[in-house]
């Protein structure tokens, strides 16, 4: 268990999600801009422009590790060589944060690359317990885990997610990682209520926010299926989400992830600048 | 069988039924939104495939690309999270689909591909340069042994890879003829080199811990008209040497 | 066991190909960080990353069992006089998709769901 002071050691500021595409315009031209987020398993090679560019960007930036692969929430035990990758990952760079996700990826099948979604129940609990508890220990540090979008949900499922993330964090320690996009994705796509979710979630344990686009589609029934696909700006229904929380919770360290159809640098670096007035109000 | 091997299972066939207990808000099973997961597997899986294989793609077309790869993704999804090493058992799986068999160049090419990215990702060196080389006494120089960099690929096949690769991304063949290919990244990219005739058995000779006399002659064998200049050359040029103790 | 080449000829040769090397200063960390390579050269040397996100792309099961290759492959000529691959050149071979024999070890399950 750890109670290392929280939350994280990044700044109350915006981020974005690293493309290595924008390198020179983030180093040149950053704007609010005051910190990076990595995916750990892109920076898991031997040398090369990858780790030149990570080293060259952390001397200017605060950086957050953010783990897509380590399948935290899988049936079987988490795969050693990984966490072992993770943790040389995260022994040289000393990032400002480490997270990863409350999904699965990996089975004895292979790694799926996507993020899975997990009933909840206390045998969920249990294990998924146990397997950040192991991730804290092997890292030596606190992790942050972050809620998932969900495109269905399961039968077996006795507890909501808000409860099943209040009480990981109180066995394990660990913080969370708020994701609005997800939030509101999940609340449409399960009727749910993405106001009432946020008023349940820990919010003291929340050390990172994320930021993001989505599609809208709709099911078999005409019900709307909204896909997290980090693929837009930002929608407005989000961000409404998002300044409300933060008025109630004070400034939080906020990301901005674009993974697919990556735009332009100004176009990301005004999504930050959105952001930063939402933050920052007065300034 | 456990709930996430069902879960799996389903998701790579199709076919399969949706499993139980997997529902939407109104409690009807889920149909369109079990596909969800499905389509974020396999398309991420094949897009990864198309980043890693742009030569292969244009080679057959997206259409076809995105064919294939479907099936090599669910035959073998990869073993772990990095995405950067997937698809090394993808030229194996060309050579042996049988639609194909015309086109035998392809897994050669997928060969190359591979190689250029576990070049750019591999371990830096420190290069021997020119300097030290000429500061080796010359009578020391037949005994004198040199590493070959991590990021330094060699390749041999009997297609022009080199010259398909290029076409295939937009540029010139060149010359159509079997091709000995040294895979080179002086510093963060990673070039494709043609060899002359023995370069290729005098690097995997060094490679081996053969001394530089050794190897040269080892070359000298295997190709008559090998030219240890040029080949030093251009390993000094390439800055794929790296130092190495004499045995 | 092969002769090794006789000292001599190994200083000689080492002496040309130093020729015209000389020891180039390096650039500047940053810059070679940028990127900026030969054209044509890197691209998309570093393979796949990693996302966490979705798709709304949904994956079009095409059959590659039964589809002819429609890229550059058709303007690859080698000296064996194999081109590349058309429907008349593929028909002549007595191509006839489905209907060939398969290699040893197909999964059939997967033809028959991508031939659904």
């Amino acid at each position: 268990m750890f109670d290392a002071p929280f939350p994280t050691s990044l700044p109350l500021a915006p981020g974005v999600g690293y493309k290595s595409s924008h390198f020179a315009q983030i180093m040149a031209d950053p704007g609010p801009v005051e910190w990076l987020e990595i995916h750990a398993e892109n920076y898991m090679g031997d040398g090369g422009r990858p780790l030149a560019q990570l080293r060259a960007l952390s001397e200017r930036f605060s950086i957050s590790v953010h783990g897509v692969g380590l399948s935290i929430g899988g049936e079987g035990p988490l795969d050693a060589d990984h966490l072992a990758r993770l943790k040389h990952l995260v022994g040289w760079l000393s990032p400002a944060s480490f997270s990863e996700h409350l999904a699965w990826s990996t089975h004895s099948t292979g790694y799926m690359n996507d993020l899975l979604p997990l009933p909840y129940t206390d045998a969920t609990l249990t294990r998924v317990a146990e397997h950040i508890d192991e991730v804290q220990t092997v890292l030596g540090r606190r992790m942050l885990l972050e809620n998932p979008s969900t495109y269905l949900a399961f039968a077996e499922t006795d507890m909501s997610e808000t409860d099943f993330l209040s009480e990981l964090t109180r066995r394990t320690g660990c913080g969370l990682l708020l994701d609005v996009n997800n939030v509101f994705v999940s609340a449409t796509n399960q009727k749910t209520n993405a106001e009432a979710y946020l008023k349940a979630f820990p919010t003291h344990a929340v050390g990172e926010l994320h930021l993001g686009g989505h599609d809208v589609q709709s099911d078999e029934h005409g019900d709307p299926l909204l896909i997290d696909s980090h693929g837009a700006a930002t929608a407005d229904p989000v961000w409404k989400l998002y300044a409300d929380l933060i008025a109630r919770i004070g400034p939080a360290p906020t990301l901005i992830e674009w993974d697919n159809d990556v735009p332009d640098w100004p176009v990301l670096r005004n999504e930050a600048e959105l952001a930063a007035h939402i933050l920052s109000p007065v300034a | 069988m456990s709930t996430q091997t069902q879960f799996i299972g389903a998701l790579l066939d199709a076919a399969a039924p949706v499993p139980d207990g997997l529902i939407d808000p109104e409690g009807r099973a889920a149909g369109k939104r079990f596909d969800v997961y499905r389509n974020n597997v396999i398309v991420s899986l094949v897009a990864a495939l198309r980043d890693g294989f742009p030569a292969l793609n244009s080679l057959l077309g997206p259409e076809y690309f995105d064919a294939l790869a479907g099936i090599y993704v669910r035959q073998h999804p990869p073993s772990d999270p990095r995405l950067m090493n997937y698809g090394a058992s993808l030229p194996q799986f060309l050579s042996g689909f049988e639609p194909l068999a015309h086109l035998p160049y392809l897994a050669d090419v997928a060969r190359l591909e591979l190689a250029i990215r576990t070049s750019y990702h591999a371990a830096d060196h420190t290069p021997v340069t020119p300097d030290q080389l000429a500061a080796i006494p010359p009578e020391a120089l037949g005994n004198q042994c040199f590493g070959l960099a991590p990021s330094a690929v060699l390749i041999h096949s009997p297609y022009p890879i080199v010259g398909i690769r290029a076409k295939a991304l937009g540029g010139n063949m060149g010359e159509a003829r079997a091709h000995d290919v040294l895979v080179a990244r002086a510093e963060f990219d990673p070039i494709p080199h043609i060899l002359a005739p023995g370069v290729l058995s005098f690097l995997t000779a060094l490679s081996d811990g053969r001394a530089l006399g050794d190897a040269a002659g080892l070359a000298a064998e295997a190709a008559p008209e090998f030219d240890l200049s040029a080949a030093l050359g251009l390993s000094l040029s390439a800055q794929i040497l790296t130092e190495r103790a004499i045995p | 066991m092969s002769k090794m080449l006789p000292s001599l000829a190994v200083a000689s040769a080492v002496a040309a190909a130093l020729v015209g090397h000389t020891t180039v200063a390096n650039a500047q960390e940053n810059e070679k960080c940028f990127g900026v390579s030969l054209a044509g050269e890197n691209d998309c040397a570093a393979g796949p990353g990693t996302t966490c996100a979705g798709t709304s792309t949904v994956d079009y099961q095409g059959n590659a069992w039964t589809l002819v290759p429609a890229g550059t492959c058709a303007d690859i000529e080698l000296p064996e006089g194999r081109m590349g691959a058309t429907l008349a050149s593929l028909a002549e071979e007595g191509y006839e998709g489905l209907a060939r024999d398969l290699p040893e070890g197909t999964d059939t399950a997967i033809l028959k769901m991508l031939d659904s």
